[in-house]
């Protein structure tokens, strides 16, 4: 059958990626938009990003920013939720692995580059090191005013009342600001940004961080971005400042504080314990025989274990 | 649990296995042909091919084996394939006005040049269940009297009342307009007629034709008419600058719609008929029809009307028309998101504690009083 | 198409210079450069551009920019000299396939082969406050970053502030950087094209002029 031999042809085209994917025009085009990122810090750049063999709103932001600037000679960490073991951060690891052939790693230290969704690893990064963020919706006003034509304006007047007012408004009604997480920053003094649903306790990693930020919304067509060094203020009031959350006990299994927790649930009797988010972190801290409180009860082995029991 | 272990990759591998021999279903049942697909499954190859902004049917085929019939998966393996092409131009403008029809109706004339050609079509068909179908019969194969395309010439509906002046003139742009491509650049509002157009044509055929019913029932009223409906077969040609003259890449059946809407005329401009324009991908009359009246509500600015209802909302059609974005957005609801959501159990924990504690408060300063007395 | 036709009516006279080896390498560990450099303003970037045998007065460094940045979307303005060697713009044609414009102020790059005598910096697109980003790159070739002149660069990219020199420049360029960078985020970008590394000011740096 013709057609058949014809589908067999494209579909074996289809294997000869170019590196990283995307194609050189793209590459270029995206390239652009990073540049132009850089140079005006936290502005979103619109770009024309392309459709991806992975659903929007799975990282195709994310993903088109790393294959763009994705070298031969790079190491790439993929991570979600903290971890580089939750189902998408394997499977966009696995892309780069097929389509780049770059060598992956997991620990923090030896990435140069590192995509990322929800958190920035607890290890502080370095000046040789990109951190790539994966963004759902990149307007910071979006929720306040679902009009682009609306919003645009806004940042061009650095009319950021709206955000103020709703800020204030949790605080009349809670008695405290009610966003825990894809907390509103302001970049270097002038535009508004969403830092993605990295929780609010990611925010200070972000000022003066020595590492690139790149953020990439694939659906919205967005990329923006914070060069290394640049100050980021978290917004607050001055009788109101900005913090973090707080944990009361330290990472059940390595006892680390000051670190990023989730909640696992260990029983239907309301038996939980926390652990760290940051799973490398966690790793390579009990490597070093730094022991949790709850590091030798059964239900941490398994939780803690790479391979599944 | 599906997180936190390194079982991530074998348990992906696994689940995509299970998915293969699930779309498989009952080996002992012959496997779908592509042929088989593309023949017999028309519409939703042509919806494939629509939504999937390629026109192969063939891969549309194929998406719908490999998505095991699911529409919206299948347009998106499209997408996806079709953004690794590369792109070696523009076609010259098709022209439908030397379509090679199949079918073409008219709800406006009773008769007109050309008449009336009913064509293929569920029109008019008792939506009774065919059992003969169910019992692998071909039915009811009689040659149908005009299978065969229609030769005589066929002037549009909308170019016949354009000659009384009752039609608005169809808004020529300029030969050097460029012509947007919202694969190309990303949309900015105010969106023109170009993109919006496009957008429409690529956009979910549910939520066309959910915004459509919703101008018929009120929300933005456009008083149309079917003008005319035509499908049929129209060649494709691309200007060639080495030979300096257009050359025929080949055929594609494509569906036309214009809808003709009642306009009282507005202090800019005298009563008359307005147009609305539906072009898509095979034989899919339902969006065609969709996004003419779409298209109709959304030139409410140029025609001095006033915006009242969502049809009519350009930012917030273009914005949720994409059926692949939509479909990615409101699925990925389906990743983790436990670190947002540790980060909200903290809050909601912390502000009913603070709740409880003021509704205390209060209690005790509502009892206070009363022990007094 | 039109490239195609330039290098067979150049054909005649001279071959074409070749672009990168790998164009896919090549390109992606440049645009790293030009990314590093405008995430870090003022530092300087090594660019390998051994291959690369442009037509003078383009430099190797500035064909490899070129050929990393540009495409049919992006509208390239030349200086006078550049503008000149018909061989420079058919090379640029051919690699990039960038449109050349003659006004300044359309084009999305601008190459500076001369940059004493160029054109003033506000003369190039600037962007609109609701889309700055549609302003102009400009490139200037042959800078010599031991030049005597040195302004001290502060703002995004950099830790505290840092030392930066360049030209050659004509005269009023650090009072036109001075202005450009006071209208973010409005603003052109630059980067400084040397003969094997480069540099980049980008409209978010705060520039202070040091007393000579």
């Amino acid at each position: 059958m013709t057609d058949t031999a014809r589908i067999q042809d494209s579909i074996h085209e289809q294997d000869e990626y170019n590196f990283a994917y995307l194609d050189e025009q793209t590459k270029r085009m995206i390239r652009r938009a990073i540049l132009k990122g850089i140079a005006i810090p936290g502005y979103q750049v619109p770009f024309a990003s392309r459709e991806m063999p992975m659903p929007y709103g799975w990282g195709t932001g994310g993903v088109q920013v790393t294959a763009a600037i994705l070298g031969r000679n790079d190491c790439l960490k993929m991570i979600d939720q903290g971890s580089d073991d939750t189902t998408n951060a394997v499977s966009l690891r696995g892309f780069f692995e097929k389509t780049a052939g770059v060598r992956t790693t997991c620990e923090t230290a030896e990435a140069t580059i590192i995509q990322t969704r929800h958190r920035i690893p607890e290890k502080p990064l370095t000046g040789e090191q990109i951190l790539v963020f994966q963004v759902p919706i990149p307007e910071p006003l979006r929720f306040l005013e679902p009009r682009e034509t609306e919003t645009r304006k806004m940042h061009a007047l650095e009319d950021y009342g709206l955000m103020h007012v709703k800020l204030y408004e949790d605080i009349a009604r809670n008695g405290h600001i009610a966003t825990t997480y894809a907390y509103p920053v302001k970049v270097n003094d002038r535009y508004v940004m969403d830092p993605s649903p990295t929780p609010k306790f990611d925010n200070p990693k972000i000022d003066r961080m020595a590492a690139l930020q790149l953020y990439g919304a694939g659906r919205e067509k967005r990329i923006y971005a914070i060069p290394p060094h640049t100050k980021v203020r978290s917004l607050d009031f001055e009788d109101y400042p900005f913090e973090i959350q707080q944990f009361d006990k330290p990472c059940g299994l390595c006892g680390a504080d000051n670190v990023y927790l989730d909640e696992v649930i260990l029983d239907d009797e309301g038996g939980r314990m926390f652990v760290c988010s940051d799973s490398d972190y966690c790793e390579e801290r009990r490597a070093q025989g730094h022991l949790g409180p709850m590091a030798a009860d059964p239900a941490a082995a398994r939780i803690g274990t790479k391979e599944p029991a | 649990m599906y997180v936190a272990v390194k079982g991530g990759e074998k348990a992906i591998r696994n689940a995509h296995k299970l998915t293969a021999k699930r779309r498989r279903g009952d080996t002992s049942v012959p496997a779908l042909t592509l042929e088989q697909i593309a023949q017999q499954l028309s519409h939703s190859v042509a919806r494939v091919m629509g939504e999937g902004s390629l026109y192969d049917e063939t891969l549309a085929a194929l998406a719908i084996k490999q998505a095991r019939g699911d529409l919206i998966e299948a347009a998106f393996l499209m997408r996806a394939y079709r953004t690794t092409l590369p792109r070696f131009g523009y076609s010259t403008p098709v022209d439908t006005g030397a379509m090679r029809i199949e079918r073409r109706i008219s709800a406006t004339y009773k008769d007109l040049p050309g008449g009336q050609v009913l064509g293929p079509t569920f029109d008019y068909s008792h939506r009774l269940l065919d059992f003969a179908l169910a019992a692998e019969d071909d039915g009811v194969l009689r040659t149908a009297e005009t299978a065969e395309s229609v030769d005589e010439a066929m002037p549009r509906v909308t170019d016949l009342l354009g000659d009384e002046g009752l039609m608005e003139p169809d808004p020529v742009s300029d030969e050097d307009t460029p012509v947007g491509d919202l694969t190309r650049e990303p949309l900015s509002f105010p969106a023109d007629r170009d993109l919006r157009l496009q957008n429409l044509a690529r956009g979910d055929e549910g939520f066309l034709l959910a915004l459509a019913y919703s101008t018929q029932r009120g929300y933005g009223r456009t008083h149309p008419f079917a003008g005319e409906i035509r499908y049929g077969e129209v060649e494709v040609e691309f200007f060639a600058e080495e030979l300096g003259f257009a050359v025929t890449l080949g055929s594609i059946k494509v569906t036309e719609c214009q809808m003709v809407n009642q306009f009282a005329g507005s202090a800019r401009a005298a009563p008359t008929f307005t147009r609305g324009y539906g072009l898509v991908f095979g034989q899919v009359e339902r969006k065609a029809m969709s996004m003419a009246m779409v298209d109709r509500s959304m030139r409410w600015q140029e025609l001095g009307e006033e915006q009242v209802a969502p049809a009519q909302d350009i930012e917030f059609v273009l914005s949720h028309s994409d059926n692949i974005q939509a479909t990615g957005f409101v699925e990925h609801l389906k990743l983790p998101h436990y670190v947002d959501f540790q980060a909200e159990l903290d809050l909601v924990r912390r502000m009913r504690a603070e709740w409880f504690g003021r509704r205390e408060q209060q209690e005790e300063g509502e009892a206070a009083p009363e022990a007094a007395q | 198409m039109t490239a195609k036709q330039d290098t067979q009516s150049l054909g005649a006279k001279a071959p074409l210079a070749a672009g990168f080896r790998d164009p896919v390498h090549d390109a992606q560990a440049c645009f790293r450069a030009v990314m590093n450099a405008m995430a870090r303003p003022g530092s300087r970037q090594p660019v390998g551009a051994p291959d690369l045998t442009p037509p003078a007065p383009l430099t190797p460094v500035a064909a490899a920019l070129a050929l990393t940045l540009l495409d049919y979307d992006t509208p390239l303005w030349l200086d006078k000299p550049l503008m000149a060697s018909g061989a420079v713009k058919a090379f640029l044609r051919f690699h990039t396939g960038a449109p050349i414009v003659s006004e300044p102020v359309e084009a999305a790059f601008a190459l500076v082969s001369s940059p004493g005598q160029m054109v003033p910096l506000a003369g190039f697109n600037q962007g609109s406050a609701e889309y700055p980003d549609s302003s102009a790159t400009v490139i200037l070739l042959g800078q010599d970053f031991q030049a005597a002149q040195t302004v001290t660069l502060s703002g995004p990219g950099i830790e505290n502030s840092t030392v930066f020199s360049t030209g050659p420049l004509p005269p009023v360029f650090w009072e036109q950087a001075v202005a450009n960078s006071r209208q973010f985020p409005r603003g052109i970008d630059l980067i400084f094209a040397g003969s094997s590394d480069i540099a980049a000011l980008p409209r978010s740096t705060r520039i202070l002029p040091t007393e000579a």
